[in-house]
């Protein structure tokens, strides 16, 4: 029965099922306190679940022209890649002595999927909007990638030089969370930022803004296909605040009141992303590239120097 | 770098009317904009012949949902000029005080959208949660949140009673923090400054040289505002500025437009000060053969209407020239260079009000070419001389 335990992790739990359900309430928890914070209503728990289960009834639409395969396999890539790294990231964290060697890397390029499946999407779907917003998320990765790699050597430098996700985690419940000393917080400050351009959300939703290029890479996709790619965002949702959770902020621990506290630390760190989100207007791609090539990289560079320092 | 054109329009997020814009862009940078108008034709000008004079307000009203007070006031003070025609002190009072209730309205709304196009959510919702309350004093006192029926030739339709003007004065208090709070936002804010400081950038003579109006002139330093320039209503009672600033750009004309806000809430706490007592208006019988203008300052700029009289009940002409006609060209001069995150609130930066800028537009769909106004006439025409030799009319 081993082999299916495998299956059983990468579909249920804490797989795609946990996920899904976890990123759908996050996603209502955005929609819900940004109608907070605008002076609206905001809708109903299971709303995005609802919206999700009206998009699977609609009608697929690839347009004349477009590659057909790379148009529909780019929001399926995009969901097993965060499946994929949610079970990765929650395995280390519950069982911290699981895990393999090496697996923080393999983190890091599989939560860089997700964005590379929308240039795919977008690039596939032959229409100048799509393109438009395929160029402009393939700068916003090139942006924000060396700060978040920095950000990242900060636990790493830490824990003693490892790169496997469960040492870092274990050192953190020994020693306290990295986030406690100074170079961890402004690590954190650094990497928040680059989460929030990873989510593409405003002020670095460049790639999708409404307003200028319909839906960027997202113009022409629709049915099953545009929910597939709605749900792998939503899950990106959970999964890049809960990376930063367990690289940055102490993991979810074993205990209940521990994973109660891990569950706080996750939410608040979604709230603060929302929030960001609705107190900022959209900056322009060339703004985007100098804040993270800039200030960005310099704040997250000098966590590393504080980290070598042992500060 | 090869070139692509980004289609902003017919229908798009941008724009919540129809209007084609064509962006010609290499990579994000944009090179070229063509503008298509007439996606809105409705045939006002044409309607309004056949309404007799007391009717043409009800349909000049719908020209702009916004603007639903300038273009009646702009009309009947065309038909006054022709008529000669007295109106009431109170009645120009009361005009002032309902146009300037539009401006705070429309420049609000205008806010709100320029935070949407910015992806800035947060500022639509508030602007237009602060807006909400002088739609409501609107319908309280003109029975109408939008369309408020309320201008006619000779005055007005409706007086205002004693707790109206209370009622007013409660809602300029209420809004005045809120008109700080928002100015203070948009002052202060580095991120919104990144945005739209240094952004399209209008110059006086490219103002002049497209004949532009409003805020959009006024923000490139032009000082012209046709309530100081050509006072209607009240507008010469009252003590005001005009608000002008040199930099051209769209900081400047959010600036231009918040600090308006002020100057609106000024003219009417003082109309409401001196509002005099008396008739609402004057007894008008006939409209004498004759032409006559009617200009007004409306929330985008100056409204023009001119109405040709032949002295039965109706116009026989009527010609309506509203501010978006003008201000919506300066993109040719304003978006190429800049980028198409740019393009977006340059194009909205004017204001535009994409239904008054109704106009015509016959394209030869095999030919692919756009027939000029001496190509309608010359159609017309040969279509006459075909029914006169047909021997039927």
């Amino acid at each position: 029965m081993d082999y299916l335990l495998p299956i059983f992790y990468f579909t249920i739990f804490p797989g795609f099922l946990f996920t899904a359900i976890v990123g759908l309430l996050a996603n209502w928890v955005d929609r819900k306190v940004s109608a907070m914070v605008q002076w609206r209503v905001g809708p109903p728990w299971y709303q995005p679940a609802m919206d999700g289960a009206k998009l699977m009834g609609k009608e697929i639409i690839v347009p004349a022209g477009a590659s057909k395969s790379i148009f529909l396999l780019a929001p399926i890539l995009s969901l097993v890649a965060v499946t994929l790294s949610s079970t990765l990231i929650l395995r280390a964290a519950l069982s911290p002595g699981k895990g393999f060697g090496g697996d923080l890397i393999v983190i890091f390029y599989l939560l860089a999927i997700p964005s590379l499946s929308i240039i795919l999407g977008g690039m596939a779907s032959r229409n100048p909007l799509a393109s438009i917003g395929a160029g402009r998320e393939m700068k916003l990765i090139l942006s924000y990638e060396l700060p978040f790699i920095l950000v990242l050597l900060v636990p790493i430098i830490k824990a003693g030089g490892t790169i496997r996700l469960g040492e870092i985690i274990a050192f953190q419940t020994a020693q306290g969370m990295i986030a406690d000393q100074l170079s961890g917080i402004i690590a954190l400050l650094a990497a928040i930022l680059c989460m929030q351009a990873k989510l593409a959300l405003p002020p670095f939703d460049i790639p999708e803004a409404e307003t200028e290029i319909i839906a960027g890479p997202f113009t022409e996709y629709s049915g099953v296909a545009l929910g597939v790619f709605n749900l792998s965002r939503a899950m990106s949702l959970f999964v890049g605040p809960a990376f930063l959770v367990v690289t940055l902020m102490g993991g979810i621990g074993s205990g209940p009141g521990s994973t109660l506290l891990g569950i706080l630390k996750y939410v608040g760190l979604l709230v603060i992303i929302i929030l960001i989100k609705n107190t900022n207007p959209r900056i322009r791609i060339d703004q985007a590239i100098r804040f993270f090539w800039g200030k960005v990289s310099i704040v997250a560079a000098i966590a590393v120097g504080l980290a070598l320092l042992g500060w | 770098m090869a070139k692509t054109i980004i289609p902003i329009g017919p229908y798009h997020p941008l724009q919540e009317e129809a209007e084609f814009f064509q962006l010609h862009v290499e990579g994000e940078k944009v090179v070229g904009i063509d503008v298509s108008i007439g996606y809105n034709h409705r045939g006002i000008e044409k309607i309004s012949e056949s309404l007799t004079f007391d009717q043409v307000p009800y349909l000049v009203e719908r020209v702009c949902g916004i603007c639903s007070t300038s273009h009646p006031l702009a009309y009947v003070q065309a038909v006054e000029e022709i008529g000669g025609i007295q109106v009431p002190e109170r009645a120009l009072y009361l005009r002032t005080i309902i146009a300037e209730m539009e401006r705070l309205h429309s420049h609000l709304l205008w806010a709100g959208l320029a935070g949407h196009f910015l992806g800035y959510n947060t500022v639509w919702m508030w602007a237009w949660k602060y807006r909400e309350p002088v739609l409501d004093v609107l319908e309280a006192v003109t029975g109408n949140r939008q369309n408020y029926a309320f201008m006619k030739v000779g005055g007005i339709r409706r007086d205002f009673e004693k707790e109206d003007i209370f009622r007013i004065d409660q809602i300029l208090d209420e809004l005045k923090p809120k008109i700080d709070l928002l100015t203070g936002a948009v002052m202060d804010d580095p991120v919104l400054h990144a945005r739209v400081k240094g952004v399209g950038i209008l110059k006086p003579e490219d103002a002049y040289s497209f004949g532009a109006v409003g805020p959009t002139a006024r923000a490139s330093g032009i000082k012209i505002d046709v309530r100081r320039d050509e006072p209607y209503a009240a507008y010469d009672r009252v003590e005001w500025d005009v608000i002008t600033d040199p930099a051209g750009d769209v900081f400047a004309r959010v600036k231009v437009r918040l600090l308006e806000l002020y100057e609106s809430v000024k003219i009417i706490r003082q109309c409401l000060r001196d509002l005099p007592g008396g008739e609402i208006s004057a007894r008008v019988k006939e409209i004498p053969p004759g032409e006559g203008i009617g200009r007004v300052e409306a929330p985008r700029g100056e409204c023009f209407h001119y109405v040709c009289s032949d002295g039965t009940n109706r116009p026989v002409r009527h010609k309506i020239r509203a501010p978006s006609y003008v201000n919506v060209p300066t993109c040719q001069v304003t978006v190429p260079g800049e980028t198409i995150s740019d393009a977006t609130i340059i194009l909205a930066s004017v204001d535009p009000c994409y239904s008054c800028t109704e106009r015509m537009q016959v394209v030869d769909k095999e030919k692919g070419t756009t027939l000029s106004g001496k190509d309608l006439v010359r159609l017309s025409q040969e279509k006459t001389a075909l029914l006169i030799k047909g021997g039927h009319r």
